[in-house]
């Protein structure tokens, strides 16, 4: 009785390449998932952290050495530029959910922005660790 | 004049009968965390590597326990309704739900963990 016609339907992606080029404003809405999912490692290493703070100092001690190790590092830095992004993105999208921005000079400029303004904000969040 | 607003006019279309709830409530959560995740960054940022002691008196106050808690609730639940929308997109059938379903169990871990953590640091 459940047994429904099953039609092959076309899965995403397979619109591209194929039947349409690639623009930078397909990118840059594409890279918002990949670093929105891609933050499931950090929040990984963040709840671990706080798990090994509260078990104490030794099991803080081993987890801190992981996650500011080298790989570590460039786990937590990465995630920092893809915060970033996710957030310019997202706000990119609140601008496009109001109706705005959607004139295409004015979305590719968004799309730079999400792109630049990813990295100058990762440095300056850098920067204020720092100081 | 028009008197039905376009949210009225998305509601329950599309196949699941629910996108403009979800939608709305990407839009919610996302406009939360764009006011919490800036002050999070710093506060977390400064209290890692910064030794045990220091961590462990950080998180210990009110408001970087109460803000991680929040970032992590919110974040996680935004999380797991994009996660949602990528498999919905990607992925049919069988593996589909369960990848559903894995995800979802994946967000409430950290919640679950998070918390139970905070909890134990702070009190």
């Amino acid at each position: 009785m459940a047994e429904a016609k099953r039609i092959e339907r076309p899965l995403s992606p397979f619109m591209f390449v194929k039947y349409y080029r690639l623009q930078l404003t397909a990118v840059t809405s594409v890279m918002i998932r990949i670093t929105g999912n891609a933050l499931m490692v950090a929040t990984l290493l963040v709840v671990w952290w706080l798990l090994a703070l509260a078990a104490g100092p030794e099991a803080f001690e081993t987890a801190e050495w992981w996650i500011t190790s080298w790989v570590g590092n460039l786990v937590m830095f990465g995630s920092l530029w893809a915060v970033w992004y996710h957030y310019l993105g997202g706000l990119r999208h609140l601008v496009f959910d109001a109706g705005k921005g959607l004139e295409l000079e004015t979305a590719e400029k968004l799309g730079w922005g999400c792109v630049y303004g990813s990295v100058v904000l990762t440095v300056l969040t850098v920067i204020i660790y720092w100081i | 004049m028009r008197y039905l607003t376009d949210r009225k006019r998305a509601v329950g279309k599309g196949s699941a009968h629910a996108g403009a709830e979800h939608h709305w409530f990407m839009i919610v959560s996302s406009v939360a965390l764009a006011f919490m995740l800036p002050v999070w960054l710093i506060v977390f940022g400064r209290a890692l590597g910064s030794g045990y002691d220091a961590a462990l008196a950080t998180m210990s106050r009110p408001f970087p326990a109460i803000l991680t808690a929040l970032v992590l609730i919110v974040g996680m639940v935004h999380f797991q309704k994009g996660a949602q929308t990528m498999l919905e997109d990607y992925v049919g059938g069988t593996p589909r739900k369960l990848l559903v379903m894995a995800f979802n169990a994946f967000g409430y871990l950290m919640i679950a963990c998070g918390i139970f953590a905070l909890v134990k640091i702070a009190l």
